[in-house]
């Protein structure tokens, strides 16, 4: 500008280009700071953090607030280390974060050393600060970008409701798109409200939370109850809704024990459905059925192995696909063979095949434990198997549960087509009700009994691959399941299926409601003595056939 | 026929494996030098004697599954509680000298912190209490079992089911800590036994000896009772049950009478058991070891006495051999006798001697081919 | 409880109904024996007669009705052993006899003695035994084979040891269902000639299909259809009576 002072048009134009210059410079600012967002972030992060820790106790709150804001992840750690009194300044002015075993720099989130904690000073919080550090936690965490940091702060904010919740709570409610994490919100505004709400908003956030199921709820409400500024009617209320809640608990959990027992039920179901084949319809008393079982957890493992050696890692989650069918195949080829080669020779002498097939059964589990070794082997759920849901809240529904239970009624559905709509279930019926006029009207009886026999350790191979899927897979897999299979099928009635069906399901059910009763062990100990009493009050089971066919088996 | 059974033949037989188990046996384990090859060294004693119980317990499913067709796969069962009654009588024996050096309580009970003596440990202390037990245990449970049984005419498989599911729930209720047995330990630690040390090379000659003494006199009891018209009653059964109900005889209690006869004589055989071997635990309750008993009888000759006790020394002697020889083949070599006797030599190897020497079979039968009603 | 029936009866059957899953197998049958008679039943298959006899004997509960012998012994709430030991024998349609067992050894175990299990362990045979066994060998003919095995016997052989087992224990009331089944024409005729002779002092019901054998018998027929009875009366009268000749040439 020369010398000697300008001439005022000179200074507007001046002005004018410096205020052009200005927003030239804001707008390219603007995209550079697009661009190197993270950067200039980064910049003003560790500006705040220099903010916290020199300036006074206004200058810290300014700082929280903007941390609050700047939705940075780091910041989380660093305003629960400033609220815990973890945020510590080093004499050459660095800002670490300290926890019980070392010091990390929370701008780099690494591990610095060569200082200790000792001779670094502490930054100071009041307890106005500490407010807006909570704010501005929940804040951070509430409005993440990540669904399950929102949701984990949504269940914390129940763990730990407070006064100045509900305000954020309602504005991360409001921007929130997700309906599951809203509700978990909407839970903790009302759990909030609980705490810091005016008279009405207690009562009616009593009342709404009389409708959850959570246990953590009902731990609140027994807080609020108890507290000495509750008054009688809000008392009450909690009351009301105390007592809904313990009722809804009550029906989850026997909605989960009930669960649990179908589960139970299915399983037991697979195990002994191939048995009802053997032993209820051919009155082959197999033994080694059990094995049959493992036999087929085993195949689940050995297709698991080849997936996992020969073909690409996405295809894995495939395996279980592949292992049913063979599994299938494997025993039902191993069950054929059994039959030629021992059991046929032993129709109607059930006690010598109780025998053999015993033996065949220790034979079965030398061979593979010869072959894989005696420790368990583990089969991996897919991962459409994992994890599970949860309906009403209070407990969850496993997917591989589920689908064991969904996979056990087609088996039963698919057998029992099999047996009534089929001509080779036509044949099987006439070869196991009367082998002589059956072979006279040309059925060949042999193949019969063999395809038979193939089929009910067929079904038994799919169970183990079912089993494989709950369990551990071991040579004694099949030792577990064999006196349980052998009641269900005795105790719904031989040659029944309907029977099997019912038997299994009752006595899983029975078995899970005695277990909260009487424990694991003891309430099986009940089972087993129930059934051997109802079996000596009805040999025949619970759907018994009658009449003279009935009694000629005899 | 029947007078045949106390022939002097058959005591000459009898004395005369008598003496060599009970005379010679003794004289090549004390008087033989112990470098000589002809000694019987001292381990082998308790061996021989474990043995002998097996060869009782054999002998009782014998009874009831060679004579009236009852399978019971509860033998082990009986046999277990028999050996529980002995193992609770030498744990009181024990008195202060366990581990914790408690008077009152067993050492398994003060690792548990019970407080005090459970009531059914009462008695315990006293031989012939616990003596009485070994009968009365397992007597009971098979009365009490057998009469439920028998009485609803559950027969066939469907008895063996049910016995090894009362095995089974056994054997778990018997794995709980909480039941005052020693839960999956079980006991052991043995001290002494009438005041002789288990340990000393003596007492074990001693109930070798007791064991030699208690198979001889169940082999008498077992030969009497198939001998008798009721021994007939229950060949009859055997083949054809409802056809002996309608001659009057009361199928329910000749079944209910052997089935007791022979839990009782498991019992025993589990009692002389558990102080050669050291230890009783619920592994003795598993449903494997049950049917085991099965196979010994059956390799022997099932529906002979003598059968089932040759079968179940030649099968257990196989075992000890083969477990120490060649561990990974014994469940493959168990497994082909199951096998093998119920395809091949449904007699057994005294139907097999029989028939080398052309002697009609008299007891045992050809396989019962299930009740035509 | 039931009114108290008083009768004269060896065997009253009133009302008896057995059904098998909706099938009924008898459908108040109504039967009555008088003591001493020789009573043959007939009737095509299905017609009840078996069941009749498993209700007689305690193998079979009825659904319904009364089945007293000697009009006291309520034979519904018996089992077999106990109506066994009031004085009722059996025959089965196939033979059954004890194939285990020899001649000797089945008609032993059906002397007349106790049947306790505790007295069968320490029964003895006296010389009073042995001596109706022999005489029943003789009179089945079947001495020279006596310690042979059941099993090896013939078939009419098994018949003839199964009706010396009857014999041997001198029961009341005997029921015999088809004793001449599979026996040739010889056999058949001994057999008619015995069960003449066991009738004299004895009450005997007699199933049977052999229409010549009945005729042979020449007593008082009752003829079953579709579990009750049809007609009664001797064999000429049942033989011409148009209901019998419906069902058995109807069929």
């Amino acid at each position: 500008m020369g010398a000697g002072t300008p001439s005022p048009a000179v200074r507007d134009g001046l002005q004018s280009a410096v205020k052009r210059v200005r927003v030239l410079l804001l707008s390219s600012l603007t995209l550079l700071a697009i661009a190197v967002a993270p950067l200039a972030r980064a910049d003003e992060f560790a500006s705040l953090l220099s903010d916290l820790a020199n300036g006074g106790f206004a200058d810290k709150e300014k700082a929280v607030i903007a941390l609050g804001r700047l939705g940075d992840e780091r910041a989380v750690a660093v305003l629960t280390a400033l609220k815990d009194g973890r945020l510590i300044k080093t004499p050459d002015g660095r800002i670490l974060v300290s926890d019980a075993v070392r010091l990390t720099d929370p701008i780099s989130s690494t591990a610095v050393s060569g200082i200790t904690a000792d001779e670094a000073e502490r930054i100071r919080v009041n307890n106005r600060l500490r407010g807006a550090i909570e704010g501005a936690i929940g804040e951070l965490t509430l409005f993440s970008s990540d669904p399950a940091a929102r949701l984990a702060a949504a269940q914390d904010a129940l763990r730990h409701p407070s006064a100045d919740q509900p305000a954020l709570l309602e504005k991360a409610i409001a921007a929130e798109q997700d309906a599951a994490i809203r509700a978990a919100m909407q839970q903790s505004l009302l759990a909030s409200r609980l705490v810091a709400g005016s008279k009405a908003e207690k009562l009616a956030a009593v009342r709404a939370l009389g409708d959850k199921t959570d246990p953590q709820i009902k731990n609140l409400l027994d807080q609020f109850r108890a507290a000495p500024d509750t008054d009688g009617e809000l008392r009450q209320a909690a009351d009301a809704a105390l007592a809904s809640i313990q009722n809804r608990l009550r029906l989850v959990r026997l909605a989960a024990s009930l669960f649990e027992g179908v589960s139970l039920g299915s399983v037991l179901l697979l195990a002994a459905i191939g048995l009802a084949i053997t032993f209820g319809v051919m009155g082959v008393i197999n033994m080694a059925h059990g094995e049959m079982i493992m036999l087929g957890a085993y195949a689940a493992y050995v297709c698991q192995q080849l997936f996992r050696a020969f073909l690409p890692p996405g295809w894995i989650d495939g395996y279980l696909l592949l292992a049913v069918p063979v599994a299938f195949m494997f025993t039902a080829a191993v069950g054929i063979l059994l039959e030629r080669s021992v059991i046929r020779f032993l129709y109607g002498r059930p006690l010598e095949t109780l025998l053999a097939t015993w033996g065949v059964s220790l034979i079965l589990q030398q061979a593979v434990r010869s072959i894989f070794g005696s420790p368990n082997r583990e089969v991996a759920n897919p991962a459409w198997m994992t994890g599970g849901f949860d309906p009403v809240g209070g407990f969850t529904i496993t997917w591989n549960r589920l689908t064991i239970i969904v996979f056990c009624l087609i088996v039963l559905g698919v057998l029992a087509l099999i047996l009534n709509r089929t001509s080779f279930g036509l044949h099987m019926r006439a070869v196991t009700q009367n082998r002589a006029m059956a072979s006279v009207m040309g059925i060949r009886s042999a193949r019969i009994d063999a395809l038979t026999f193939g089929l009910g350790s067929g079904i038994a191979g799919m169970a183990g691959v079912a089993l494989s899927q709950i369990g551990n897979v071991s040579p004694n897999l099949g030792t577990i399941y064999i006196v349980d299979s052998f009641l269900v099928v005795v105790f719904g009635g031989v040659g029944n299926l309907m029977g099997t069906l019912v038997g299994a399901l009752s006595l899983g059910i029975v078995n899970k409601f005695l277990e909260p009763v009487a424990g694991a062990i003891l309430g099986k100990i009940v089972v087993l003595v129930a059934i051997i009493l109802f079996i000596q009050r009805r040999p025949r089971g619970l759907f018994a056939l009658k009449g003279r066919t009935a009694e000629a088996e005899a | 026929m029947r007078k045949t059974a106390w022939s002097p033949g058959f005591w000459a037989c009898f004395f005369g494996c008598g003496l060599i188990l009970a005379i010679a046996i003794p004289a090549f384990n004390l008087l033989v030098p112990p470098n000589s090859p002809a000694a019987l060294p001292d381990y082998l004693v308790p061996l021989l004697g474990k043995y002998l119980c097996y060869a009782l317990l054999a002998l009782s499913l014998d009874l009831i599954w060679g004579y009236a067709g009852i399978l019971s796969l509860g033998q082990g069962a009986f046999f277990a509680l028999g050996g529980y009654c002995v193992g609770m009588y030498l744990m009181r024996q024990i008195g202060a000298r366990g581990v914790y050096g408690n008077p009152l309580l067993p050492d398994f009970m003060v690792f548990l912190n019970w407080q005090q003596l459970p009531w059914f440990w009462w008695g315990f202390d006293h031989f012939a209490w616990a003596a009485a037990m070994v009968v009365l245990v397992p007597g009971l449970l098979a009365l009490v079992f057998g009469w439920l049984a028998f009485r609803s005419r559950v027969t066939g498989v469907y008895l063996s089911i049910i016995t090894q599911a009362m095995t089974y729930a056994l054997m778990l209720a018997f794995f709980r800590n909480d039941m005052g047995f020693g839960g999956n330990n079980g006991m052991t630690d043995y001290k002494d036994l009438l005041g002789w040390d288990v340990h000393q090379p003596s007492t074990r000659l001693g109930l070798y000896l007791a064991s030699v003494v208690a198979l001889g006199l169940g082999y008498l009891l077992c030969r009497f009772i198939t001998a008798s018209k009721l021994g007939r009653v229950l060949l009859a059964l055997r083949d054809a049950e409802s056809r002996v109900r309608f001659l009057g005889y009361s199928v329910t209690n000749a079944k209910l009478f052997v089935f007791t006869i022979s839990a009782i004589l498991a019992g025993i055989a589990g009692a002389l058991y558990v102080p050669q071997v050291g230890i009783i635990n619920p592994s003795e309750f598993s449903p494997g070891n049950s049917i085991e008993v099965a196979i010994w009888v059956s390799v022997g000759g099932r529906g002979t006495l003598s059968g089932a006790v040759v079968g179940a020394i030649l099968v257990n002697a196989a075992k000890t051999w083969l477990t120490g020889a060649a561990p990974e083949t014994w469940l493959f070599v168990l497994g082909a006798l199951f096998v093998l006797t119920t395809l091949v030599f449904p007699h057994g190897m005294v139907g097999l001697l029989r028939r080398a020497r052309w002697i009609r079979p008299r007891a045992p039968a050809p396989v019962p081919a299930g009740e035509q009603a | 409880m039931k009114a108290p029936v008083t009768t004269d009866a060896l065997l009253y059957l009133n009302g008896v109904t057995v059904s098998f899953d909706g099938f009924k197998a008898l459908d108040e049958l109504s039967l009555i024996v008088e003591e001493g008679e020789l009573r043959t039943i007939i009737g095509p298959n299905g017609a009840g007669k078996t069941t009749m006899m498993d209700v007689v004997t305690g193998k079979t509960r009825p659904d319904a009705g009364e089945a007293l012998f000697r009009g006291f012994a309520d034979l519904t709430r018996l089992d077999e052993p106990e109506i066994a030991n009031l004085g009722i024998g059996r025959k089965f349609q196939r033979p059954t006899v004890f194939e285990n067992l020899t001649v000797f050894e089945n008609l032993e175990l059906s002397l007349a003695d106790s049947r306790a299990t505790w007295a069968t362990l320490f029964a003895r045979l006296t010389p009073d035994h042995h001596d109706r066994i022999a005489a029943t060998l003789a009179r089945i003919g079947l001495t020279a084979l006596s310690d042979l095995p059941a099993g090896a016997l013939s078939h009419g052989q098994k018949q003839w040891l199964e009706i010396g087992m009857l014999l041997i224990h001198d029961r009341t009331l005997l029921l015999l269902d088809e004793p001449v089944a599979g026996m040739t024409d010889s056999e058949t005729e001994e057999t008619a000639e015995l069960i003449l002779d066991l009738a004299k002092d004895r009450t005997i019901v007699v199933v049977e299909h052999d229409m010549a054998f009945v005729r042979s018998l020449g007593a008082r027929v009752t003829v079953l259809h579709e579990g009750s009875v049809l007609a009664e009366g001797s064999i000429d009268h049942v033989q011409n009576h148009p209901r019998v000749i419906e069902v058995y040439l109807g069929r």
